[in-house]
């Protein structure tokens, strides 16, 4: 859900960006970091705690917690709280620690 | 390796802050961000500071970050920005590791400030890690700095004057706040901002806690409860609360652990918001030529991390051999400002938190 009416901010339609999450293609606008692109669209759960799978959603929005870590073309642990979206990018929600990667 | 005289890391309102007067005094800097933009904490907050004219009190958050951000664009040739760059390591001889655009930089410095802020602490109880929990902070920049809603439904927890505003800025922005609770048997913070809540008919629950969360893949509700004046549950009082959103605002903890990594003399003191290090009355730790200003040495405000960053800037500048011409005044005008703004019953805390952490022995 995205803020229409404020009666502080103004919020201008930016140009929109497409992206892949989880093999479907979505879309979000210029400025999004990745995990307010994915929040607009209804998706909270962005990874998983490493042993037990428990869903995890962002909670600092500042790059601190690792709480919204996935991975973003290919490279896992990406922090998207504090990752501006790109166009064409390909986001992948993360059920380990990580792989290497190139 | 790169060889800088300063490096700054942290670009929010104290990092900023410092920049400017280093450059000022004639010195060079390089300031280091992990966000992609200038400002820290300020790039999200729509309400008015309170404060003095000097700390720009009256303006919105917003506009201070960019008057902050304007001052040190000022100096292209003096200030160094890099934003989108992460600090992950330090070392004793100030060599610093950037990880920036998947790459590691090394930088070789005089001297450093570390202006990390702080982070919003977490809240222990059941299923606290579902998605749909926030801190108060992180709502405030998805709402403010991005323009998406939370959700639909929030209860706020804690009632000091983050909670208070950031539940005020979610009924701005169309988010219905179902209440807010506080443990304590009081609202913590200031009056206005409580009784603009109260207007809008939210109910601030005082000797309250969330008990546990429910839900699966996202957070669907709360459970509730009473306090006793050991801020024990009492039993029979629960409460089931239907929502989407939890925001968490219960303080903020000093993002002190660049310090621990170079072995920096520190102490864990409460009404500062945890581990702090310790400093002398020129903001110098206890590893010689490394500095801190802003919330990393004691959570305050925007407006004494504005004037610690000014103050720090221009004493590492002479102490690098770039003495402000104005030296004296600014450093007495500077030191006047953060005692009047400690000064009266709300700086109490933070008076002898601070006589706490006073370094009086020698740097390494
Ligand atoms: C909701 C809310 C309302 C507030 N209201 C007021 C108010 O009304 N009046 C007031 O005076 N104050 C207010 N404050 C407090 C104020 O925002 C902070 O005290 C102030 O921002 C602290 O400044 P700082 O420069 O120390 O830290 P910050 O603003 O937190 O900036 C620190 C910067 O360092 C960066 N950083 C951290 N670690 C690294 C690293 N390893 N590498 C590179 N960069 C890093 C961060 O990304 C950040 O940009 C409020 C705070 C909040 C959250
Ligand atoms: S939400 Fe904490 S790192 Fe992204």
């Amino acid at each position: 859900m995205r803020i229409t009416e404020h009666p502080i901010l103004t919020f201008e339609k930016k140009a929109k960006l497409q992206f892949v999450f989880d093999g479907n293609e979505v879309y979000g606008y210029e400025g999004d970091t990745i995990a307010s692109a994915l929040h607009a669209m209804g998706v909270k759960k962005l990874s998983h705690s490493i042993h037990l799978k428990r869903p995890r959603g962002f909670y600092c929005a500042i790059g601190n917690c690792a709480s919204c870590n996935m991975i973003v073309d290919e490279k896992p642990n990406v922090r998207t709280c504090v990752t501006l979206l790109k166009e064409g990018m390909v986001v992948k929600t993360q059920l380990n620690k990580g792989d290497l990667y190139d | 390796m790169i060889n800088k005289d300063l490096v700054i890391i942290g670009g929010g309102p104290a990092g900023l802050s410092a920049a400017k007067l280093a450059a000022e005094s004639g010195l060079s800097s390089l300031i280091v961000e992990r966000d992609f933009k200038l400002g820290g904490q300020l790039v999200k907050q729509t309400h008015m500071f309170f404060g003095s004219e000097k700390q720009y009190a009256k303006t919105r958050g917003i506009d201070i970050a960019k008057i902050l951000v304007d001052d040190v664009l000022k100096y292209p040739e003096m200030v160094e920005v890099m934003t989108d760059t992460t600090v992950v390591g330090l070392y004793e001889d100030k060599v610093i590791t950037l990880l920036h655009n998947d790459e590691y930089i090394k930088v070789q410095s005089k001297a450093i400030i570390i202006a990390t802020g702080a982070s919003e602490k977490v809240l222990a109880f059941p299923n606290n890690d579902l998605p749909g929990i926030y801190g108060a902070g992180a709502v405030q920049t998805l709402m403010n700095v991005n323009g998406v809603l939370p959700g639909n439904d929030v209860v706020m927890v804690g009632s000091g004057n983050i909670g208070l505003i950031v539940s005020y800025q979610l009924m701005q922005a169309g988010v219905n706040v179902k209440c807010v609770i506080e443990a304590s048997s009081s609202i913590g913070g200031y009056k206005v901002h409580a009784s603009k809540l109260k207007r809008l008919g939210v109910d601030i629950l005082t000797s309250h806690s969330v008990k546990r969360a429910n839900g699966t893949e996202a957070l669907e509700s709360i459970v509730i409860s009473k306090l006793d004046e050991n801020w024990d549950y009492i039993e029979g009082t629960e409460k089931t609360i239907e929502v989407d959103s939890l925001c968490i605002s219960v303080g903020l903890s000093p993002l002190s652990s660049l310090l621990s990594m170079i072995g920096v003399d520190m102490k864990y003191v409460s009404s500062l918001g945890g581990l702090v290090p310790y400093i002398d009355s020129h903001h110098e730790t206890s590893v010689k030529d490394v500095y801190v200003a802003g919330d990393v040495c004691g959570v305050e405000e925007a407006s004494s991390a504005i004037v610690e960053g000014y103050l720090t800037g221009l004493i590492v500048a002479s102490s690098l051999g770039f003495k402000h011409e104005n030296y004296d005044e600014l450093y007495r005008d500077f030191k006047a400002q953060l005692e009047n703004l400690r000064s009266g019953p709300f700086g109490e805390k933070t008076r002898e938190g601070l006589q706490e952490i006073a370094r009086n022995h020698d740097v390494k």
